[in-house]
């Protein structure tokens, strides 16, 4: 399987209407005839039009977009697939939305910096302009604002982490929520500090705002031991956090001995998925049907891993749920999802094998 | 001819080895190389096939006028070899897939034909490309109900050959859509009960769309002359039978091409699998046009060597090949199209009556000539494995 952008919302009378007309374009729909006059009509795939791109800092730039059908809408925090075409190839990476869900004019922003041999964060950088095209994926991610404004809260960002955090800035600046907020940043420099400006002049607007530039080149980084004199109460509070990989293992640890994990929500971008890492579930066997294998996957085990342990050779790509990349059809049996740890799965539906577990037996056309 | 002078065996293992290294190369090269010149052409192909097949459906709805009929009709006709040739097979095949275009996708694409997309998959891209002209287990030679090898064991049921083989070439699509059920598997009892009713729902579900959309909602379009607009349906459908079962039965069963035994490649190397579909397969030469339209199939042996490259590579891959042909003097089996179609249906004729033996085959690959070779030259082409006139 290949990934998909999102199919748009559209009008049921339009998709009734479509699904009839299938009988005389089948096999293929009647968007392949539509998409002829022009591409952005055709509901086959959500895609956008870049309208323009704003340069942050030397290396960041946020890119806003217009979506050929209305924006489906996001929780702040969130992330998105986009998909770019370069040379012919279709390209996936996540990066989270900057833009706030209720946009009045429904355009969508995300911030990308620029990473050395990254494809697709130079493209968005220097090649791409207005007008270009990008395929919208899925709006995922559980990293967010709970229903309720937190009384007190305390945000840490780290570099391009600060992006999932910046929506939640706009989305409590908008609830009128920046009430007690202590905002802690840690750039190299003053320079590097993605929606710098943006942020310092919240700050001043805002009493409840608290902004701490913690700047690396001067202070080396930030460590737990900083947390008592950046917010003494920090046992107590709602802590948002989101940077690189080993600095949330070290908060997390520091959480786990001191203070209550639950209140402690972070954004690592590579979840670590299916490996066994969290036992849950019973486990169970698959039978891929096409490679004509039998696998065992004990607790915690994804199908794919499993898979790939008895042999198979199976389609992945991201192995964290997001890309769609390894679906296979479900023949038989029941799924559990590794994220959720929710039962699911009918007999014909497409499951990801990367974030789902057999429970029992399963069989899957892969 | 006995299998012994199968050019196979005239291969040391080592030299076999340093095939497969050298086809391995090019292979890895081209794929390399794929970008936005391959994805404008197959975009620009897909687009011509769905305005010719949308025009000429429009001009179908006045086909009580003997002009817009034929009109009509050879547009739907070509629309859907395009769309069965150089498209759907190609894609099916994942030549595609490099560009991650979920709309162009071998996972996701369906074809115009009455055989469901799955099943096609299964019967020909594993059975027929892995185990490629090795009777027994290639169940495209002769599909089970043909003699098209002396290797396959006689029997009486064969008499009817002829008679079948021209039911094939009309009803083609239909053959092909129920040939992966593998009706020897299903009488062996190797095949769960389950698959085998999910197969046929495939196939059903298949065939009542095709059904729907060519002899009942376009027909019933044209109003009261309805009939007209179903015989160039069916006329259609029967045209682009004919076509593809031509071009599909020279790919392996004309004069040149080798069979083998499931003996001769036990323990088959690398090497050994691409100098095996280097011998199974036939070229058919012809003009540009003809390529596209036969799917690029006309490059059957570049196709059996690389099944996963796209097909508007084939043309530039193949004086490569036919250098690798003519180190190793290995054949480069070729020929002009009406004389690769008589050879089939000259061995279908004789193959329905027992014995028969295999065919003379050309020699080595002496090397692509070096001056243009005059029309009389042509003639006693490279294929026949006479020596071109500037060696």
């Amino acid at each position: 399987m290949v990934e998909t952008a999102a199919a748009p919302q559209v009008a049921p009378w339009r998709r009734r209407l479509l699904n009839a007309a299938r009988s005389l374009t089948s096999p293929l729909l009647p968007d392949d005839y539509i998409g002829l006059i022009n591409p952005a009509w055709s509901t086959r795939e959500l895609t956008g039009a870049i309208v323009r791109i704003g340069r942050e800092t030397a290396d960041t730039s946020t890119v806003v977009i217009e979506p050929n059908f209305p924006w489906p809408g996001h929780r702040p925090g969130q992330y998105l697939r986009l998909g770019v075409e370069l040379n012919g190839i279709r390209h996936w990476r996540a990066y989270s939305i900057t833009s706030d869900p209720d946009h009045p004019r429904g355009l969508v922003s995300v911030t990308v910096k620029a990473v050395d041999d990254g494809k697709v964060s130079r493209y968005f950088g220097r090649v791409a302009e207005p007008g270009s095209i990008v395929f919208l994926g899925q709006v995922e991610g559980t990293f967010g604002l709970p229903e309720r404004s937190p009384e007190r809260a305390l945000f840490i960002s780290a570099g391009s982490g600060i992006t999932p955090i910046m929506s939640m800035l706009r989305e409590l600046a908008r609830r009128g929520d920046l009430r007690d907020v202590v905002h802690v940043h840690c750039a190299r420099q003053a320079d590097d500090f993605i929606f710098g400006p943006m942020l310092r002049e919240l700050s001043a607007r805002h009493d409840g705002y608290r902004l701490v530039e913690h700047l690396s080149a001067d202070r080396g980084r930030l460590t737990a031991t900083d947390l008592d004199a950046l917010r003494p109460d920090w046992r107590e509070t709602d802590t948002f956090l989101s940077g690189p990989g080993e600095m949330i293992d070290a908060l997390q640890a520091h959480w786990g001995e001191h203070a209550d994990p639950s209140r402690l929500r972070t954004e690592r971008f590579q979840p670590i998925i299916g490996t066994g890492g969290a036992a849950v579930g019973a486990g169970g066997t698959v039978r891929f049907r096409v490679s004509d294998l039998q696998a065992r996957c004990d607790e915690g085990i994804s199908v794919l891993v499993g898979g790939e342990q008895a042999g198979a050779v199976l389609p992945f790509g991201c192995r964290m749920g997001i890309c769609h990349t390894c679906v296979g059809r479900l023949c038989e049996g029941r799924l559990r999802d590794l994220r959720t740890g929710e039962l699911n799965g009918e007999a014909g539906q497409l499951v990801r094998i990367c974030v789902n577990a057999p429970e029992g037996h399963v069989e899957i056309d892969l | 001819m006995s299998t012994t002078t199968n050019p196979l065996h005239r291969l040391s293992p080592e030299q076999i080895e340093q095939i497969g290294i050298e086809f391995q190369a090019i292979h890895d090269e081209v794929y390399a190389d794929l970008g936005e010149r391959d994805v404008v052409y197959i975009r620009g192909i897909i687009e011509f096939h769905r305005r010719l097949g949308a025009l000429s459906r429009i001009v179908l709805m006045a086909s009580r006028y003997p002009p817009a009929w034929l009109l009509g009709t050879t547009g739907l006709s070509v629309a859907k070899i395009l769309e069965n040739m150089e498209i759907g097979h190609n894609v099916l095949h994942g030549q595609w897939d490099w560009m991650n275009d979920p709309n162009i996708h071998s996972s996701t694409w369906d074809w115009d034909t009455a055989s469901p997309a799955g099943a096609w998959k299964h019967s020909h891209n594993y059975v027929h490309h892995t185990y490629t002209n090795i009777v027994g287990k290639d169940k495209d030679v002769g599909y089970e109900i043909m003699r098209v090898d002396p290797k396959q064991p006689w029997h009486p049921a064969y008499l009817a050959q002829p008679f079948v083989n021209l039911l094939l070439m009309a009803f083609f699509e239909w053959g092909v859509a129920v040939h992966d059920l593998d009706f020897e598997k299903i009488r062996a009892g190797e095949k769960p009960k389950q698959q085998v009713r999910d197969e046929l729902k495939a196939i059903l579900t298949k065939a009542r769309r095709q059904i729907v959309k060519d002899y009942i909602v376009f027909p019933a379009l044209s109003g009261r002359h309805w009939k007209k607009t179903l015989y160039a349906n069916v006329t259609a459908n029967i045209v682009r039978n004919v076509w593809s079962n031509a071009i599909i039965f020279c790919g392996h069963f004309p004069d040149q091409a080798y069979t083998f035994t499931e003996e001769e490649t036990e323990g088959e190397t690398r090497g050994g699998f691409y100098v095996r579909q280097l011998l199974g397969a036939v070229n058919i030469e012809g003009s540009p046009t003809f390529h596209v339209m036969s799917g690029n199939l006309s490059y059957q042996v570049e196709h059996h060597l690389f099944p996963d490259l796209p097909s508007s590579r084939y043309g530039e891959i193949a004086p490569r090949v036919r250098a690798i042909c003519e180190r190793y003097g290995l054949p480069y089996n070729t020929g002009p199209f009406l004389k690769q179609w008589s050879s089939v249906q000259r061995t279908i004729l004789r193959l329905a009556f027992p014995g028969g033996a295999p065919r003379p085959k050309p020699g080595p690959y002496r090397g692509d000539p070096v001056i243009a070779p005059r029309p009389e030259d042509a003639r006693n082409g490279s294929a026949e494995g006479v020596l071109a006139a500037f060696p």
